[in-house]
């Protein structure tokens, strides 16, 4: 028995991903994203675990990166320029169209602005892309001669995949994240039944059976307007890219079909290039938006315009998309703070949010917030707390009256869209990441009712130990093959026909041939080994007549073989010989010699008992 | 079934249609035999000596009467001109299979056909000729008419209903992805490097390897480059769709293009550039992007008119996974991956779906009109024929090798305009053919018999077949070929339990050997072996006794043995089991041990060994066992 081994480097919660998997003898490190709650050093994975002495890309067999968010790419220039690994990097062409964008902005908020230091540079995100082969949806990429990873959709985000693993007949599918519906602009996430050894599957919404989206569409939809209505204005804080198109595209037909007057904003910098990206990979998108995209383009907005830092003072209701989409920074946190003070404005958080972050902390229902800022605001609301923090960091805090609402939009597979998922794939084991605790203990009790596989979940840096029993692919002659399916023809099929051949074991290959052929390829001569028994019967007729009555109790007997009575006036059963001649001395005794080889050996030990007990009487 | 292409060469014998009534063409006098009859004058027409049918232009499709339709499983699409027979095969044939084909070449394969309908349903033809495909009349006329073959197959162009039933049966692929076609062998797409999502196709079993080389490029233009490497180890390799003009270079004739293209702009005269709505245009346009403003061009205005300009213009920016490593680059910054966006967005290229509405009023002269079909018969390129022909200041520039300009301009004659001819293949050469054979080495090549002689016309260019060893095995219309390839191995797998209960046994160094006896399973072509399985235990009954009388129930074959049993130690055995009055003789061959008290015998020859025992069953089991223990099973 071979082994499997999956040792999640950081994921039990959806902070981060980067797991490790070995198959049959193969390394491969599922994503290597960064976790958006920490500041510090947690907030990227221990590389150290994988190898505490030698290069990781020694270890390393490759990389893949299942999509382009931080969570799971985050990680990726530290990884490979600063710890250093210079393997392959497997992604969908829109993950490494879109991936660097994102990591390059995200440095630029954490050292540009934040003043953090020890980080990676523009450049090592350059050098970094440098080592990513980007994949089609489908192909097999053969990474090396024995290990094998292929991509399939994903749904979740543009270009997000799930990637199967494949060593052998091994194999292991990562689903990273997924949906199992379609939505606005995006299609569902699929898999052929490729009966993996092992589904690793996040398992965000462990619990969750959402309701329809079409409910959650009005209610967002319904939010907005009323506080639009009432003067309000709506912060949406999003990703860049992902929701934000399925969102902006809710929102432009809404204010289309409404006539709505009050502007939408989509916060500045990277949303033209991303719906540039959107366009470009159009093939990514969903039926509809493919379908009609020479007619019109899905991601050209009539009325949703770019956003400027001075509009966040403007009188009056606006809605406003911008980034982060966990308020942790950037200028989604900055608008969150010039309106949390104000109880007609909203705050939809339209995704889940890390622990740590201020998103998090609203959702939880905190409503007095410590803040780290580097300028003392002039805000009356802001209060200084403590005034001998280096780098004039002030904790100051911030009262929260602006309405929060929570409306899950995060393109996750819900439990139902989980197990949808593995009863496609039809996994041997099932492998719980990038969840909580507790609901993924619940999803997989009912993973392991269902479906009758073992379901495990890992706790960070614990390693999950799988059995496989993989069966052994061996040539078998093609002359051997047909003789046997031939027989498998016969009508005859309730009876397990028996197959007999000779595996040859030679220089690590296996071949099944006929044990007629293993001999002569051996150089072997046959070795026929023969019985031959005498069996006296009490029958005082004539030989010939003595031969009948033998001739037609066995073919009596053995109505499945062939008995011949042959004009020599001996019997055959198969190939086996019956010849019958008087006793020497007593006329009254028939000696029947019954011989076969060896190859006959059951039957003919049954034929010679079955003489033995005598003919029966005649019924003539 | 590999590729489905439609040969439109046959249309190349029809009067051009044209989309504005054409007095010149109506007027053409209808064709006389020699012996003055005129039942044909309807049909046929003449213009400057040839002959031409007056009727809707037909279609010379892929043999269909060879073999049964319905018992093809699978087609593999090559490119988006290799398809485009597909809705005859696949809605009148009884097929039932799939058909195989990348996201881009069903897109461009699409509006191929699309613009094909389009520019014949649009110029309804009242009269349908028939008369003319008569055998006796056919033999009557002149070539290349009476040559023409298989006339009475010609079919009628398809319908947008028909394509779209035929396009439906498509399944989309992608590069290097292995599709299993039932269980028996797998096929997989390999970049070409010829069009937009053009594929080589690789079709393998566990021990054969059968590689289709359809046209393919190892020029750089805009699709992803050529995959070699993956072709190699091939068992046989069919080569086909080289390029039409072997001795023209691609890259010589854009450059005759573009000076061709300046010249007459600059003299005050307009260019006329029959071709297809995608594929070597995007080349031209990138080329034309580079050279009008060094070229003085600027102001002269670009026109692509087809019923599907703006699709395939639209749809060349979204294939950035499937265009060469550059134009993948610029798709990363974000930015549209082909020049012709920037100038569709300066104006400088104009696209409209035919000459009828916007174009009449934007129209102005002199300017450079791109537009189909090559054929000249059908499409937009028949109303500029006719406007610009009489003009010697006007150049037409035919860059689409699929056709003879001088054929396709035949209906024109007598024509003052000006004609090129620029033809851009850059599918495969002979040169290139014999390098990538170097290359990737298949133990045989099988082509086209076009390919194992010289062109007719140039019969001294011994340069120009296919130069390999072995020699290529060649095919022609309607014959069928026997590859010389044996099967002899088949893939089946052992499951785990049968596999722990097997005893490999070391018979020479480095060899072992195991008998295996299992069940045999096989379902979508794929065996498993698998242990067999136990005896049903004896029911607990009053019937137990009976077991041993029961009939043996299949009929389970004992392996083959091997080996000699040396006498000596058998005797010595034989005592040490309590056989105290062993006798040996010497035979002629062998040996007879004899035990006397149990009155058996058991002669021993180098390959036999015959017991002969009366009716003591037991004894002859243990002697049995005991002559097994010197002997190897196979």
């Amino acid at each position: 028995a071979e082994n499997e081994q999956v040792s999640p480097l950081q994921n039990l919660d959806v902070g981060r991903s980067c797991i490790l998997v070995s198959i049959a003898g193969k390394n491969v490190m599922l994503d290597c994203g960064m976790h958006m709650g920490y500041n510090d050093d947690r907030r990227f994975p221990d590389f150290s675990y994988i190898t505490q002495n030698g290069r990781l890309t020694d270890f390393l067999d490759c990389v893949i990166i299942s999509h382009f968010h931080l969570d799971h790419c985050g990680a990726l220039p530290y990884f490979s320029e600063m710890v250093g690994y210079d393997g392959p990097i497997y992604m969908t062409h829109p993950t490494k169209a879109i991936c660097p964008i994102l990591l390059e902005d995200y440095r630029k908020i954490t050292v540009d602005k934040k003043g953090e230091t020890n980080f990676f540079t523009s450049q090592m995100i350059k050098d970094c892309m440098k080592k990513v082969v980007a994949v089609h949806l489908h192909q097999t990429v053969q990474v090396d001669e024995e290990l094998e990873i292929k991509a399939y959709y994903a749904g979740h985000v543009l270009g997000a995949a799930m990637f199967q693993i494949k060593v052998g007949c091994e194999s292991v599918v990562y689903t990273g994240d997924y949906n199992m519906t379609p939505d606005r602009h995006l299609g569902a996430a699929w898999i052929d039944k490729c009966r993996p050894d092992l589904l690793i599957t996040e398992s965000t919404y462990a619990t969750t059976i959402r309701d329809s989206k079409r409910c959650r569409e009005r209610d967002f939809l319904k939010k907005v307007h009323e506080t639009v209505e009432r003067g309000g204005k709506v912060l949406i804080p999003v990703f860049a890219l992902g929701r934000a198109q399925e969102l902006c595209i809710l929102l432009e037909t809404f204010w289309e079909r409404m006539n709505l007057k009050a502007p939408i904003y989509f916060s500045t910098g990277l949303t033209e290039k991303a719906n540039h990206y959107y366009k470009l990979f159009i093939t990514w998108t969903n039926q509809k938006i493919r379908k009609t995209f020479v007619q019109r383009n899905m991601f050209e907005f009539k009325h949703i315009k770019a956003f400027d830092r001075a509009f966040a003072d403007n009188p009056g209701p606006m809605v406003v998309f911008a980034t982060p989409g966990m308020l942790h920074a950037g200028q989604s946190l900055q608008i969150f703070r010039k309106w949390a003070g104000n109880e007609k404005n909203m705050v939809i958080m339209p995704g889940y949010c890390v622990q740590g972050t201020v998103g998090h902390k609203i959702l939880s229902g905190q409503r007095k917030l410590e803040m780290e800022g580097r300028q003392i605001v002039s805000s009356p609301k802001w209060l200084l707390i403590d005034k001998a923090c280096a780098f004039h960091l002030l904790l100051l805090q911030l009262e929260v009256k602006m309405q929060v609402e929570y409306m899950s939009f995060s393109a996750h597979a819900d439990a139902k869209g989980i197990m949808q998922l593995i009863r496609q794939a039809e996994p041997r084991n099932v492998l719980l990441v990038h969840g909580e605790a507790k609901k993924m203990e619940f999803l997989k009790q009912k993973i392991e009712q269902e479906f009758h596989v073992s379901c495990y979940m890992p706790a960070n840096g614990e390693t999950t130990t799988i059995f496989t029993n993989p069966s052994i692919p061996v040539d078998i002659s093609l002359g051997l093959l047909k003789r046997e399916t031939a027989i498998g023809l016969l009508p005859d099929v309730k009876k397990p026909k028996l197959m007999h051949g000779t595996l040859i074991m030679k220089d690590n290959s296996f071949r099944l041939v006929s044990p007629e052929q293993a001999l002569k390829e051996l150089g072997l001569a046959e070795h026929q080994l023969r019985f031959t028994c005498r069996v006296h019967i009490q029958d005082p007729r004539k030989e010939h007549e003595t031969v009948l009555r033998v001739y037609n109790h066995l073919k009596g007997v053995l109505k499945d073989y062939s008995v011949q009575h042959l004009p020599d006036g001996s019997i055959t059963v198969e190939s086996i010989l019956i010849q019958a001649t008087a006793h020497s001395e007593d006329q009254g005794t028939k000696v029947l010699l019954v011989s076969w080889t060896y190859q006959d050996e059951e039957l003919g030990s049954y034929l010679t008992s079955l003489l033995k007990k005598g003919l029966p009487q005649s019924t003539s | 079934m590999l590729d489905c292409g439609l040969d439109m060469t046959s249309t190349l014998n029809f009067l051009p249609l044209p989309l504005v009534q054409s007095p010149r063409l109506s007027k053409l006098p209808g064709w006389v035999l020699k012996d003055g009859s005129t039942f044909l004058d309807k049909e046929l027409k003449e213009c400057s000596g040839h002959v031409f049918v007056d009727s809707v232009p037909e279609f010379c499709l892929p043999e269909t009467e060879l073999l049964d339709l319905s018992t093809v499983d699978v087609i593999l699409i090559s490119n988006y001109h290799c398809m485009m027979a597909l809705p005859y095969i696949t809605e009148y044939t009884g097929f039932t299979g799939t058909v195989y084909a990348t996201e881009p070449t069903v897109q461009i394969g699409r509006l191929l056909m699309e613009e094909l309908v389009n520019s014949i349903e649009r110029v309804p033809k009242a009269q349908s000729a028939s008369m003319w495909k008569n055998k006796e009349v056919q033999r009557l006329l002149p070539a290349p008419l009476k040559d023409a073959v298989e006339v009475s197959m010609w079919r009628k162009c398809y319908t947008m209903p028909e394509v779209n039933a035929a396009l439906s049966k498509i399944q989309l692929v992608g590069y290097s992805q292995k599709i299993e076609l039932f269980g028996a062998v797998q096929v997989t797409p390999l970049s070409s490097g010829y069009a937009l999502g053009s594929s080589n196709w690789i079709i393998q079993s566990h021990y054969e390897k059968v590689s289709y080389v359809s046209g393919s490029s190892l020029l750089t233009t805009h699709p992803q480059p050529m995959d070699q490497a993956s072709l190699k180890n091939s068992d046989v390799l069919i080569l086909t769709g080289l390029t039409q003009i072997p001795t023209a270079n691609p890259d010589g004739m854009v450059g005759e293009f573009c000076s061709n293209l300046a010249m007459t702009v600059r003299n005050g005269g307009n260019v006329l550039v029959p071709c297809y709505p995608s594929g070597v245009i995007y080349d031209l346009l990138e080329c034309l992007y580079q050279y009008i403003d060094s070229a003085g061009l600027s102001n002269v205005p670009f026109y692509f008119i087809s019923p599907v300009a703006n699709s395939s213009l639209e749809f060349s920016q979204i294939f950035a996974e499937w265009l060469c490593h550059n134009k993948q680059t610029k798709v990363y910054l974000p930015e549209p991956p082909f020049p012709h966006a920037e100038l569709i967005q300066t104006n400088k290229l104009k696209h409209y779906p035919s000459i009828h509405g916007d174009f009449s009023n934007d129209f102005k002269q002199p300017c450079v009109v791109f537009t189909g079909h090559p054929s000249l018969r059908f499409g937009d390129v028949v109303h500029f024929m006719e406007l610009w022909g009489k003009s010697s200041l006007n150049t037409v520039i035919f860059t689409e090798p699929d056709f003879s300009y001088l054929d396709a301009l035949a209906p024109y004659q007598p024509l003052a305009m000006k004609c090129v001819y620029c033809p851009i293949d850059t599918r495969l050469n002979f040169i290139q053919v014999s390098k990538l054979l170097k290359e990737v080495q298949p133990l045989h090549v099988v082509c086209p018999e076009q390919y194992t002689q010289p062109p007719p016309t140039q019969s001294h260019r011994t340069d120009l077949m296919i130069d390999c060893q072995p020699p290529p095995m060649s095919y022609r219309r309607a014959e069928v070929l026997t590859l010389p390839y044996k099967r002899r191995y088949e893939k089946i797998e052992i499951m785990p339990e049968l596999a722990d209960s097997l005893v490999p046994l070391e018979i020479k160094p480095g060899i072992s050997l195991a008998t295996v006896s299992a069940v045999l399973h096989t379902k979508d072509n794929k065996h498993v072996l698998q242990l067999p399985p136990k005896p049903p235990q004896p029911p607990a009954s009053k019937k137990r006794k009976r077991v041993s009388e029961d009939v043996p129930e299949c009929k389970p074959l004992k392996p083959l043995l091997s080996g000699s049993i040396p006498v000596e130690q058998f005797v010595q055995t034989l005592e040490k089991h309590g056989f105290s009055d062993v006798k040996v003789e010497d035979t002629a061959k062998g040996h007879i041990v004899l035990l006397q008290e149990a009155e058996t015998l058991i002669q021993i020859e180098e390959d036999s060994t015959h017991i002969i025992c009366d009716n003591d069953e037991p004894l002859r089991v243990k002697l049995r066992d005991l002559v097994l223990k010197f002997l190897q099973k196979f």
